[in-house]
Order: structure tokens, then sequence, then C-alpha cells
């Protein structure tokens, strides 16, 4: 079946067999978006985490259907001119991966809790970052990072 | 009705305590609950001031720490116990019942004694509690001895000799420090429980708290060591998770003596001896419905079912069959549709079984259609009615990140 979307500021359609087809899959397998990762599958560990309608969002449990008319954004509509944007700069340069698998997801997350409030405290970003996992502890890092896009 | 303050004493004479009572006061605590309420969100243990919201307006919980003044340091046991038995503090003023005193009144002077000794060995946090907000006429302190005349009862919990002591004893922690039925008994317009509707079910912090009489709906009738497991886990394979406040009781619960949970479960088990009748008959594998919309069974099958997969394979997430769910087999929606809100999130912080948070995933709408789906699917009860006010009730409370 056919399916309309909208992601990053453009209209895509693609053709799925199941209705029931993760988001996430067809982000990455139909559309060759791969910034939003596949963890766990089952919502935990947000290394899948794209905005829909700007709220940050776990791809893997949602179903492409649920998602028609709704706006997605993934990690590659961040990218202002070519060129990473405030936040994804300010991860670079604190160097904030250590594998990097989680990243993706850890900006997402972050993204949305700038684009609500631009100057959130210390307690305020550990409380909203808690459904990211990083394996490799670079927590400290994307603290950094964090605060590094709020305040630039 | 005045009563007399008792004298302030200082804290050396009252940190004099044995490390034997200490511990068992500890794992009383954890039966009564009381850091729960007594403690606010990111707050030091035990140091009050979290919002209890009532119908007559937010009461802040005390500071129960040992600080002589904005605690309880300058607290004699004796005053101690009269404000666990007749709900007053040690200054003579009425205490407002959401200190579910009507319950703690049955504490025996030991158990007292061993709470006591507890918050007195903790360190003591100097935090000044916001003042009540209520409105007139219950901003006035002195109306709640009315209220006790109606509903503070001290009778009725003499052992009984036909049943065993086990059941006794679970008798006096549901009755007593448990307070069970501050949640799981309706309550009338003045805030007391409604005699004659003992576990008939209630509400709290907008989830239900489920019948614990024969009139609950389950797919498998509570045994004590289902009970047992699931008091102390927070979970059970053939009932589910425990979620929203029941969560933080099962946590509790599991740093309890293990001897009182069974005897918790063992009393809690008899108050529904036909169960049985309300058993539900649906598969495992939910009924085959005609004529879904195609949507609906595609959120069902992409966002519920990746979990509740109805193989019996519970998986990291320990997701059961939503045929065994009381939550789905309730009147009102009010679970299903938190559960699917808020996701059981604790599992982040404390371990368990998890669920992720909907309200950012799914719009209302989705919700809406994919919990009345479920219920057709799982259960052989009627849709439900409420499922709009509900999610508009979810939202207001604010989905966990």
């Amino acid at each position: 079946m056919k399916v309309s979307l909208r992601v990053n500021g453009q209209s895509q359609e693609v053709d799925v067999a199941d209705p029931s087809t993760p988001l996430l899959y067809v982000l990455r397998e139909n559309i060759g978006l791969h910034g939003p990762r596949f963890g766990c599958g089952l919502g935990q560990c947000g290394a899948c985490m794209v905005h829909v309608d700007g709220r940050a969002t776990f791809s893997c449990v949602l179903p492409v259907t649920a998602v028609a008319g709704r706006e997605v954004t993934t990690l590659e509509g961040l990218m202002k001119d070519g060129k990473p944007g405030k936040l994804q700069q300010a991860f670079i340069d604190e160097e904030a991966a250590q594998c990097g698998y989680c990243i993706s997801g850890m900006v997402m997350q972050a993204q949305a809790l700038l684009n609500k409030k631009p100057n959130p405290t210390d307690e305020e970003i550990r409380r909203h970052m808690e459904p990211n996992l990083c394996r490799c502890g670079t927590h400290a890092a994307i603290m950094r990072a964090i605060k590094r896009a709020a305040v630039a | 009705m005045w009563r007399p303050a008792i004298a302030p004493v200082t804290a050396n004479a009252a940190a004099n305590a044995d490390r034997k009572a200490i511990d068992r006061g500890a794992e009383l605590a954890s039966i009564g609950n009381c850091a729960d309420c007594h403690t606010s969100p990111n707050g030091a243990a035990f140091a009050g001031g979290r919002p209890i919201p009532t119908p007559f307006g937010t009461i802040y919980a005390s500071n129960l720490t040992p600080d002589p003044d904005t605690g309880i340091g300058s607290w004699s046991e004796e005053a101690f116990r009269r404000a666990m038995r007749d709900g007053v503090n040690r200054e003579g003023q009425q205490l407002y019942p959401a200190f579910p005193y009507d319950h703690f009144t049955y504490a025996t002077d030991a158990d007292i004694h061993a709470i006591y000794a507890f918050l007195m060995s903790k360190p003591a946090v100097r935090n000044a509690v916001p003042a009540n907000d209520l409105a007139f006429p219950f901003s006035f302190r002195p109306i709640v001895a009315g209220w006790k005349l109606l509903f503070l009862k001290r009778d009725g919990l003499e052992p009984d000799s036909t049943k065993s002591a086990e059941w006794n004893r679970g008798r006096y922690l549901v009755e007593g420090l448990g307070h069970c039925g501050s949640c799981h008994t309706p309550r009338n317009a003045l805030g007391g429980e409604k005699s004659g509707s003992a576990y008939a079910g209630g509400v709290a912090e907008g989830w239900n708290a489920p019948p614990l009489n024969a009139s609950l709906v389950t797919a498998h009738k509570w045994t004590v060591d289902q009970l047992a497991e699931y008091l102390s886990t927070g979970w059970h394979r053939l009932h589910g998770a425990a979620a929203g406040p029941m969560a933080d009781v099962a946590k509790n619960l599991g740093r309890a003596s293990q001897d009182d949970v069974r005897a918790i479960a063992t009393y809690i088990a008899s108050l529904s001896p036909a169960a049985e009748g309300a058993k539900a008959a649906v598969p495992a594998g939910g009924k085959v419905l005609k004529d879904q919309p195609a949507e609906v069974v595609a959120i069902y099958n992409g966002a519920c079912a990746k979990c509740h997969n109805d193989r019996h394979d519970v998986g990291p997430s320990r997701a059961v069959s939503l045929s065994y769910s009381t939550a789905v087999h309730q009147a009102e929606s009010a679970n299903a549709v938190r559960v699917v809100m808020h996701g059981i999130e604790s599992y982040r912080t404390g371990g368990g079984p998890y669920m992720p948070a909907f309200a950012g995933i799914l719009t209302d709408k989705q919700i809406e259609s994919v919990v009345q789906y479920v219920r057709a699917r799982y259960t052989d009860q009627p849709q439900w009615t409420d499922v709009t006010s509900q999610i508009v009730k979810a939202r207001q409370e604010g989905a966990q990140p």
C-alpha cells in the first residue's frame, strides 16, 4: 500500500507491504535516512528518536500509517544549508560521542527540549534526557554539548 | 475540639533507640508507604513538602525527619503515638485525614515505637513545608474533630480465632499501617470511606484503584501465591504490572518483611472468595474481530503487539497478554488510558516492567481508537464511554518525559 508522508519538510510517497511497519524502517529503508537507528525495537533506548509534530518520539513503535499527515523531522532535518545545525555542531565540538550509536537520538531528544526551552537548567536537561540510553558513558560530554548549544 | 500540647523534647533524648527497633520500623514504614507522600519530587526522603491534591484543596505533607524546627525532632514518642492514633499534632492541633490515621489508629504500641525509632534515626533535614491551600470551611482545623466523630473508629479488629494467625496478621496490616482502603474503598462527599462498600474500588491520583472484593473482573482469580509475588515485585505473568501509584506501593512492599507481605496477600485473597464468577472468558490471543478500521489494527500491531505478543513471551518489557490485564477489564478506562499515555516509566529509575509513554507518540484520536480496539478484542465487556474525558484528564496531569 502507498503512504504519503511529510519528512524534513518534503512530501514523500512510500510503498509498504504491511501498514503496521514501523516508521523507523520506512525512514531508513524506503527513504534512505540513516540518522535514526534501530536499538531495542521496544521504545526503551531512544536510538530511533525523531520528531513528530515537534515532539521527540520513538519511531520503532510508531506504525508508518499512524504518521500520515503529520510532520516528521529526522537528524538530517536539523542541518542548516548543508551544514550541521547549532546543536549538532555543539555535539561535534564537545566530541560527545564514543561509538555514536545513541547520538542521533540524543540530538533529537535534546533539540525537542531546546525548542521548548532555550535555556534549560542542568536538572531539566537530565530529566528530559532520561529516556535515552548511552552504553559508552558519554553523558557528561552530552550535557556539555546541550549547554553549549543552549547558550551559543 | 481542643487537645493539649505535649511538651517538646530535645533531639538527643529522642534519638535514644535500639537498632532492632529501627530496622523493624523501616520495614513497617515501607508497608505504610510513608515516604511516598512525605517526600517531594527530588526532595530528601521523609522531608515532606509534597502537595497532596484532595477534593477540598491542597495539603502539603509534613516533614517527618527529626529536625526540631521544621520536622518532628521535638516530638516525644507519646506525641507521635497520639498523631498516629488520634490525628493530632504535638501542639494539639487537628491533622487533616489525608494522613490516614483512620487506619493508623489500629497500629500497636510496639509498631508505633519501631516507626518512631526509625524516623528519629534519619538525618534531620531542615525543610519548612508550605501552608495548606484549603477553601473555607476546610481551612478551619477544628472541624476535623467532627469528621473524626463520623469516620475515626477503633473497634472491630479484635483477632478472629476462627482464622489463621497469618490471616489475622494480614488483616491488621491491611486495615492498619497498609491503609489499602484509603485508595481501594470509595469515599463519600465528606472524604470518608463509605461504610458497607469496603474494597469496592476507589481512585488514586486519577488512576482507578480496582476493587479488592468479589466485584473485580479478572482473567485469573488471584491466589495467595500470586498476590504475594505481585505485591513484592509489582508484576505477575497472569495479571500484569502494577502501574501508577500501585507501582510505588509494590516497590515499598519489596523492601518489607516477606512474611508480612504473605500475610497481606492471605487477607486480600480472602476478600474475594467468589471472584471466580466474575472471570473473563476471552482466549489469551483475543477474539477475532471483523470490520475493524485498518489504521487502528495497524496501530495495534505496530505499537502494542510488538511487546504484548500473545505468544506468552513477555520479553524484556515483561508485557503480558492484554486478555490478562485488569486495566483492560475495568468498568472505567482510567487505567488503560493512563498506562498507554504515561507508560510505565518507573522502570528507568527502579527497574521492573516497562512500557513507553505513548502520549507523545500517538494522537488523542489514535489513543482512543486503540484502547477501544483492545477492549473489544480482549474482553467481553462493553465499549468504554469515558475514554475521551479520561484522555483530556491524563493530558492535564502531564505525560512523563
